[in-house]
């Protein structure tokens, strides 16, 4: 089948897709976006987290039909067109919350989401906000620094896309 | 694969009443596991998220009725105050992630006896819409469960939507996890006390092939509460409540727990609701 949705503020087309794969799949392996990170491919590590709809999800539980037309933004998108990092990213980056790298793009886009709905959140709405991603090497300590920092920081980056708010079919 | 993508109710409903293998997808956090891990190759699958009437919740006479397709993170967020045992439950499901595209329709689907939203759902006393061409039924969630992952759906039928009374009892939710997050329950258990009836319900949770209600446990409560006076409760009614929901479990010994720490678990998880919702009781009325 063929599927046409906006990626990261781009309409993009895929041919010859299999209903059953997954959007993780199509955007990885047809589109050639490997932000998202395939790990678990049963939502239990957050890797793949993109914002579907303005709503972080697990790409790899959603079928790629199911994004037909839908919005669809990576963490390729969180940056500007200019290779302006996102505050999150920025964050990440100075407090050393990345070590193997593998986790981090999920986690980006969870921290940004946890940021757009609570500002300045404290450590539990952290710790409950990232219960779905997985990292098996900085301990997570550098990454609650760096969602700190990156709450501390202005809101968005200059040309950083914004992502839509959810809405539409919830 | 046939990827069947409905638009609205009715063409929903003949799409599956001409194509029955064709297994309903709205979250995908089953579904999508089965045919990541090459477990199912189901000939289609049948896209339930661009269904409007399934994202719709509403009144309907005395009864709140939520379309299959609300996710979790809308029964928290906008029924919250309405369904506080469903809402309990739903909070301790999954991650942000899966809350975002989880559905209670989905659950009731999965007929998992660990799913999360279906002891407070019996606890609730809910019910369950299945349509088809054929028609409309609705029947108590209690009735909906044959098996593990097996239910009366009719291979015809989707899940429409659930219903629960519109009353402001006492609900309370209880999960037992090796974590605090992203954990499958080793067991649960709901209760919801209805003081404006007398009545009690409850709801165990992957403690027997299905999820299953604890109805002597609820007779016993509901006619042993001291309603009227408020009072606080003895000691041995709390504990005989723990053994009769006990009782009406049949828990086997699996990879998350043996039968006999899930027995354990429960007694304690009812004495703990039990508690919980009467004190709610007393400190607020009912």
């Amino acid at each position: 089948m063929r599927v046409s949705c906006r990626i990261n503020g781009e309409q993009r087309e895929a041919d010859g897709v299999w209903p059953g794969e997954s959007l993780l799949y199509l955007l990885r392996e047809r589109l050639g976006l490997p932000g998202a990170k395939n790990a678990c491919e049963q939502g239990e590590c957050g890797s793949c987290t993109v914002y579907l709809d303005g709503l972080p999800v697990c790409a790899c539980l959603v079928a790629s039909g199911q994004a037909q037309g839908r919005e669809v933004v990576a963490v390729e998108g969180l940056s500007g067109p200019d290779g302006t990092l996102d505050r999150v990213q920025r964050a990440f980056l100075e407090a050393g919350a990345v070590q193997c790298g593998f986790c981090t793009p999920g986690l980006i886009v969870a921290v940004h989401d946890l940021l757009a709905r609570v500002p300045a959140p404290a450590d539990p709405d952290i710790r409950e906000a990232l219960a779905g991603n997985l990292c098996r090497c900085t301990g997570y300590e550098k990454i609650m620094e760096a969602v700190r920092l990156a709450a501390a920081a202005p809101p968005s980056a200059p040309g950083a896309m914004p992502v839509p708010a959810p809405g539409g079919p919830r | 694969m046939d990827f069947l993508s409905p638009t609205s109710w009715a063409e929903a409903l003949a799409a599956k009443a001409a194509y029955p293998e064709a297994v309903p997808i709205a979250g995908g956090t089953d579904v999508m596991v089965e045919l990541n891990f090459d477990r199912r190759r189901p000939p289609a699958l049948l896209d339930l998220t661009r269904i409007g009437e399934l994202v719709e919740w509403g009144t309907d006479g005395g009864l709140l009725r939520v379309g299959a397709g609300v996710t979790y993170r809308r029964i928290i967020a906008e029924l919250g105050d309405r369904m506080p045992g469903l809402a309990m439950a739903a909070r301790t499901v999954g991650s942000p992630q899966i809350r975002n595209r989880g559905t209670v329709g989905g659950n009731l689907g999965s007929a998992s006896p660990a799913g999360d939203a279906l002891p407070p759902l019996l606890a609730a006393g809910g019910l369950v819409e299945l349509a088809s061409v054929r028609g409309v039924r609705r029947l108590p969630v209690a009735e909906f469960f044959t098996g593990p992952k097996r239910s009366v759906r009719a291979p015809d039928e989707l899940i429409a939507a659930f219903l629960l009374p519109m009353e402001r009892g006492r609900h309370q939710f209880a999960k037992i996890g090796t974590r605090n997050a992203m954990v499958i329950a080793v067991c649960s258990f709901a209760l919801a006390l209805r003081p404006a009836t007398g009545e009690v319900g409850t709801g165990i949770g992957s403690a027997g092939p299905t999820p299953l209600r604890a109805v002597d446990a609820e007779r016993f409560l509901a006619g042993e509460l001291p309603w009227q006076t408020g009072a606080g409760l003895p000691d041995p009614l709390i504990r005989r409540f723990g053994e009769l929901v006990v009782a009406a479990a049949a828990p086997i010994d699996d990879v998350r727990g043996s039968a006999a720490y899930r027995r354990h678990a429960l007694s304690v998880l009812a004495r703990r609701t039990l508690v919980w919702a009467w004190e709610e009781y007393r400190r607020e009325g009912p």
